[in-house]
């Protein structure tokens, strides 16, 4: 597991040896702070979206419940609320959508990738209904937190790193993160241990939508208006980054430093394309073929042993 | 014999790693008979069936069907020629019709094939009227009941054809007057000259349907004998009649001190009634029955994965709810469930993270990750179970299946538990670790735990165990002294005799 996370890794080491090489100019700072900052949204949801994964689930709500969040931190902001009370507002607002899709699934039993995917349609015709496709502007105080191009970007930054970090910290090293890993192995032998399954898996999806409001705080702050639809397609991206940064999907296995390299990847393709004066059209054809790669080494990897076909005489 | 066998096997061998399941076993079917197979669990027939039907390729010996010798079986093979069988557990469809499931056993396969539904349909009614079904071909199977579902395959297996029908334990979820109507089906399918393989635990029955019986006994053929020649006590002797094989870690005495006591305790959701003994601390009580007798119930039960509602159950004296595997954990209740490929050891986690899963308390004591703690638990437990990995890092999944179980086992040892339920720890594990596991359980009793032991292995269970519970039917049919004798085992698991009129 460990050694995927190092392969991802030197894949990544590589492209940037061979930028490094052909086009400095993509180390400038300006344009690759941007390029980070651009992407630290998505960094903060693909570290929910590997808990979730690794729970064994998939949430493909998470776009929408990110443009929700904007559209309502965006109003709010306009409205006059002070940054510091929008932000708390934005997590609160994804975890209940999240806690929404957790009950549903948890709860009931229902399927995930169903739920999620009623919620992810219900809440983006929710938010054209209400908007009706109009921009939000917001009131220049918002952008950047209020600070400096500069400082702003490293404010985004480091918020990004802190709940990279910090769930890492958590997942290895709460008994609530070993808990993830133990649901998303074999739920029925995690409740046998003592675990409560569902309530594991309600966590994760809540989990996740906390972290999209975040996230679209962290996204609205970087322009002066709020598009309403600004988080679709942020789904895929999200899982893409966490299955080619090793996360089974099949649960149970992985990590979320791996979720952070696959995106660092996957982000560092466009700009590395233009760099390399390639062609744009391919960029969506390598990150696909990245992707498959990554499920394709997925199962060349050596399966756990299976034991022998216990009591073969069984009566 | 003048007329030739249906079907014959010429000393069939069969061995799953370690595990010799078959040692030459051979057994004709003649035209017009049932011929029933006895043997206790284990014994080999569930491998000798899955031989005949083509699941399971033979390693020696030789099958005889119609004039045709075939060193193995595919299943299309054994279909062909005209092999039926109905098992414990039906194997149809549940989201399809029952005239959708005997279209696809009966018609003939290609995808391009138009579908003659009315065709289909007046040929399930015909089947169904054939075996006495009261319901409808339109009807999905997964509304019927078991015994339903079953007249659904025996339809099939009639409508195939097939002039050998095998039916593994087909009384086991009968009423009586299910089980009258089946036999009916039976003789009726004997005289129209097919052959039935019957397999039944329940002696009596053999009396009053079977022909010939065979008793498998440790994967050989004891012998084949006309059902009138011999009763229900020889049958028991010769299913175990046999020594001990094995050495068993000598009885300790246990304390007076009563450690889990059981009264009355039932849960109508799994069918456990009535229930009530007392395992002192240090005691071994094994738990004796078939496989369905109710003894993984009564462990749920016990853990609280189904909480008891009926009776009362008390830990060292005090009674205690057990409403969830917490509260059991909790109590200090620890339960090692059957069936560890699927739910002992998380075989994508590491051997460490698996001996700590139910003990989060201790390594995360205040809260985040005392991993030098679990290291250590980890090596412990390693070390004193003689476990054999690369390290506390190596994923469950790469050890052996013994191994495996022994992690599972300190899982449960890792909470410090009082009362020790273990459910066939040690099905499928060679006979070195089986062993280990049998010195592992009798020094977990000395040192003051309540142990309950579950295992169908009948020398293990009288091996092992202080004192003996036999299960049947849901309920506690008898405590037998340790050291009962195999028999005495046997016929109280049977409870051949005295089951007239049971369901």
């Amino acid at each position: 597991m460990r050694r995927r996370e190092l392969a991802v890794a030197g894949v990544l080491a590589v492209l940037l040896l061979v930028l490094a090489l052909r086009a400095p100019s993509f180390f400038q700072g300006q344009p690759l702070r941007s390029l980070l900052t651009r992407e630290a949204p998505v960094l903060v949801m693909a570290c929910g979206m590997t808990v979730v994964i690794l729970t064994r689930q998939i949430d493909i709500s998470v776009g929408s419940q990110f443009s929700v969040c904007s559209v309502a931190a965006g109003l709010l902001a306009a409205h006059g609320w002070p940054i510091g009370a929008v932000i708390p507002f934005a997590v609160f607002l994804g975890f209940f959508l999240g806690a929404v899709n957790g009950a549903l699934v948890a709860g009931l039993g229902l399927p995930s990738i169903v739920v999620t995917l009623a919620t992810m349609v219900t809440l983006r015709q929710g938010l054209n209904l209400v908007q009706q496709g109009e921009f939000v502007n917001l009131p220049d105080r918002v952008q950047w937190f209020g600070l400096e191009q500069t400082p702003g970007q490293w404010s985004v930054l480091a918020i990004a790193l802190a709940v990279l970090a910090g769930s890492a910290f958590a997942l290895h090293s709460f008994a609530a993160g070993r808990h993830f890993y133990a649901v998303g192995s074999d739920a029925e032998a995690a409740r046998l241990a003592g675990i409560r399954p569902r309530r594991v898996t309600f966590a994760a999806f809540a989990g996740m939508g906390a972290l999209c409001g975040l996230a679209a705080v962290m996204n609205i702050v970087q322009s002066p208006q709020v598009q309403p639809l600004a988080g679709a397609g942020l789904e895929l991206k999200a899982i893409a980054a966490v299955v080619v940064g090793g996360v089974a999907i099949s649960g149970g296995r992985g990590s979320v430093w791996g979720g952070a390299i696959g995106l660092l990847l996957l982000a560092c393709i466009p700009s590395a394309l233009t760099h390399l004066r390639i062609e744009a059209y391919w960029e969506k054809a390598i990150q696909g073929g990245i992707i498959l790669l990554a499920c394709a080494t997925e199962i060349a990897r050596p399966r756990a042993k299976k034991s022998p076909p216990a009591k073969a005489a069984a009566a | 014999m003048s007329v030739p066998p249906l079907l014959a096997f010429e000393n069939i061998t069969k061995s799953f790693g370690a595990v010799r399941a078959l040692q030459g076993v051979s057994f004709d079917l003649r035209p017009g008979e049932v011929h029933a197979l006895l043997g206790e669990n284990g014994a080999g027939k569930s491998t000798l069936i899955k031989v005949a039907t083509g699941a399971h390729v033979p390693d020696g010996g030789a099958i005889v069907v119609g004039q045709r010798r075939h060193a193995a079986l595919t299943p299309s093979t054994a279909r062909a020629a005209g092999i039926a069988c109905i098992y414990q557990q039906p194997a149809l469809f549940p989201d399809l019709t029952v005239a959708e499931n005997l279209g696809l056993r009966l018609e003939p396969a290609g995808a391009l094939r138009r579908v003659d539904w009315r065709g289909r349909r007046v040929r399930a009614l015909e089947l169904l009227r054939g075996v006495g079904a009261e319901f409808s071909a339109e009807a999905e199977v997964r509304d019927l009941s078991m015994p339903e579902q079953q007249l659904v395959e025996i339809a099939a297996a009639i409508g195939s054809g097939a002039r050998i029908v095998i039916m593994d334990e087909p009384t086991s979820s009968l009423t009586r007057r299910e089980q009258e109507r089946l036999f009916g089906i039976v003789r009726k399918l004997r005289d129209d000259g097919a052959g039935i393989v019957y397999i039944s635990h329940r002696l009596e029955e053999i009396a009053e349907l079977a022909d010939r019986v065979t008793v498998l006994r440790d994967g050989r053929s004891v012998g084949t004998f006309a059902a009138d020649a011999v009763d229900p006590p020889a049958l028991i002797h010769l299913m175990v009649g046999r020594e001990l094989s094995q050495l068993y870690p000598a009885a300790q005495p246990a304390s007076d001190g009563i450690g889990v006591e059981v009264c009355g305790a039932g849960c109508a959701e799994v069918g456990v009634a009535d229930v009530s003994f007392a395992v002192r601390r240090g005691e071994i009580f094994g738990l004796a029955g078939l496989v369905g007798a109710g003894r993984t119930e009564l462990a749920r039960v016990l853990f609280g994965l189904n909480p008891a509602d009926a009776g009362e159950i008390r830990l060292e004296g005090r009674a205690v709810k057990i409403g969830s595997p917490m509260a059991a954990l909790r109590h200090g209740i620890a339960y090692v469930p059957e069936d560890r490929r699927r739910h002992g050891a998380v075989l994508e986690l590491p051997v460490s993270h698996n001996i700590t899963l139910a003990a989060h308390r201790r390594i995360f004591p205040r809260g985040w990750l005392d991993a030098a703690e679990e290291r250590r638990i980890a090596e412990e437990f390693i070390a004193r179970l003689a476990i054999r990995t690369a390290g506390p890092d190596a994923a469950a999944g790469t050890l052996s299946g013994g191994n495996q179980q022994k992690v599972a086992v300190a899982r449960w040892l890792a909470v410090r538990p009082r009362v020790l339920i273990l459910d066939e720890p040690t099905q499928g594990v060679d006979i070195g670790a089986k062993a280990e596991l049998h010195r592992l359980i009798r020094e977990l009793a000395v040192t003051g735990l309540a142990v309950i032991l579950i295992s169908s292995d009948l020398p293990e269970i009288i091996g092992m165990s202080d004192r003996i519970g036999v299960m049947r039917g849901g309920r506690l049919a008898g405590i037998l002294p340790g050291g009962a004798s195999a028999s005495a085992v046997m016929t109280a698991t049977l409870g051949s005799a005295e089951r007239k009129g049971a369901a």
